[in-house]
């Protein structure tokens, strides 16, 4: 198997100043994650699982640890990489997907959608292409493809995000709760879309409201909750 | 500045842009820019916030080459551009702002000739880098209104007679006209309505992707910057005191003076 995601000891607090204190995240996270694997975090509310997703993507900048990625490109640590560096990946090897779309003023959805192809160097005309089937897969209607998604409601802006999010097939996938108050088609597609990703050997890692959803894709648990950090590992999927 | 020290560029081997290094000026006993440093990558967008009289304007003439510093050195790496560019004479000053820095200031006042045609103020940027034909002058000025979206049948009209979000974009033109490799711009939306500060906006994005301009933006507007940039530099009494990825800095700021601006966005 090929590792992608070697973790070491990794923490994360957040200091705040205006009240004079910090507050504690996580501590000692230590796992690997290899290609085609899919990892749930569980644990209690505010055990950290968004928090450890975010600080993997760098939008958080870990305390102390290492976050050993194995790209393409060779072993880089996450926790430590220059920001060109973590830009760099992230166009083309690290991908986040939440439930939120950012919507940008007067760009049309399906120019957002074709966005990440078209800055990993596919030609506009065939990212346009890609970017409509997508949409269609996820169930936007067609009328609201060339439309500025600022104004969409938020079922249709969080399948527009989910387009743009897994058009480009990339090596590591942070998923935070896309499942939620999805419609069950959307979710349906979602799953498949995830299991192609993954079956090409994108690794993932997932915080799931309900972890029903994504079921078949489950390797591995991992519960952040303090004192029960355990791993369980499933026999019943294989990689 | 950040307790946190990141490693050096290890998969991203292009040299930067644009180095700045330990920019000082002083205004009698104010101290405007204490030691600051900064490099930005090719096709990157450096975004720089912080409150009034923080030093971010200061620090963007300075790379306008508009304002000489008591110390510091500033480099672009670019064929025929050597050594520390605040050394230049003003020639050579004028000349490289010309061809290889284009600036959008907030104040239209400041970048454009208001009672002259819109179209001229375009081409005064091209005569001055040696461009003599009237053809060519007026194409290229044609086309640079173009890519930043000014109607064409109103090209001769003065920037007086022009909307604010009008005066923008002449701005913009005259700035791209030369395809300069770098782009600065000074609160380039702050003061227009929001419909107007969209149009901008999202031309300055498209500008940015199809020709894959350096750019660094001085903004108070968080939300503009982060709409713009890939990485931000907050600026406080003259200094840096954080910078880092546009969404870390906003989701996980490290400086207490960052939390208190991040605690404070609408």
């Amino acid at each position: 198997m090929t590792l992608v995601l070697d973790i070491r000891d990794l923490d994360k607090g957040f200091t705040m100043h205006h009240l004079g204190t910090k507050m504690a995240a996580f501590a000692g996270i230590s796992f690997q994650l290899h290609a085609g694997e899919f990892l749930l975090l569980k644990g209690r509310n505010g055990a950290g699982k968004s928090t450890l997703l975010r600080t993997l993507y760098r939008s958080y900048l870990p305390g102390s640890g290492e976050i050993l990625f194995h790209s393409s490109h060779g072993v880089i640590d996450l926790a430590r990489a220059a920001d060109v560096d973590v830009s760099f990946l992230r166009k083309t090897e690290v991908g986040f997907v939440t439930q939120f779309l950012t919507a940008r003023p007067r760009v049309s959805a399906e120019a957002l959608v074709a966005e990440p192809l078209r800055l990993s160097g596919v030609a506009a005309g065939e990212a346009l292409e890609e970017a409509r089937h997508w949409l269609d897969a996820f169930g936007v209607k067609r009328a609201l493809w060339a439309a500025y998604p600022t104004t969409f409601s938020g079922g249709e802006q969080q399948k527009v995000n989910l387009a743009r999010a897994l058009i480009l097939p990339q090596r590591l996938l942070l998923l935070d709760e896309p499942t939620a108050s999805l419609d069950a088609s959307a979710r349906a597609a979602l799953i498949d879309r995830l299991a192609e990703l993954k079956a090409k050997g994108t690794a993932m890692i997932g915080v799931f409201h309900h972890p029903g959803d994504v079921a078949q894709l489950i390797n591995r648990e991992i519960d952040l909750t303090p004192e029960t950090q355990s791993q369980e590992e499933r026999e019943d999927v294989v990689v | 500045m950040t307790v946190v020290t990141l490693n050096a560029p290890q998969f991203v081997d292009t040299k930067p842009l644009l180095t700045a290094r330990n920019v000082c000026k002083s205004y009698g006993d104010v101290r405007a820019l204490r030691d600051v440093s900064a490099v930005v990558y090719p096709g990157e967008v450096l975004g720089i916030v912080g409150e009034s009289g923080s030093g971010k304007s200061t620090f963007l003439r300075c790379l306008n080459l508009e304002e000489v510093p008591d110390a510091g050195s500033y480099s672009l790496d670019l064929p025929d551009v050597q050594g520390n560019l605040f050394d230049l004479d003003r020639y050579a000053r004028r000349m490289l702002c010309a061809t290889q820095i284009g600036i959008v200031y907030q104040n239209p006042h400041l970048g454009l000739l208001m009672n002259h045609s819109s179209s001229g103020n375009v081409a005064e940027r091209l005569l001055v880098a040696g461009e003599r034909s009237f053809d060519v002058l007026r194409d290229k000025a044609r086309d640079a209104l173009d890519a930043s979206e000014f109607p064409l049948e109103r090209m001769d009209a003065p920037p007086s007679e022009l909307s604010g979000g009008m005066q923008q974009r002449v701005q913009l033109a005259k700035a791209i006209a030369l395809e300069p490799a770098l782009l600065l711009l000074d609160e380039p939306t702050t003061g227009l309505d929001v419909s107007v500060q969209a149009l901008v906006l999202d031309t300055l994005k498209r500008l940015q992707q199809e020709r894959q301009i350096t750019m660094v933006i001085v903004s108070h507007d968080l939300g503009v910057i982060q709409t713009l940039s890939d990485r931000v530099m907050v600026m406080r009494h003259g200094q840096v005191v954080e910078q880092g990825l546009v969404d870390q800095v906003f989701q996980d700021p490290q400086h207490s003076y960052t939390q208190q601006l991040v605690h404070a966005k609408l």
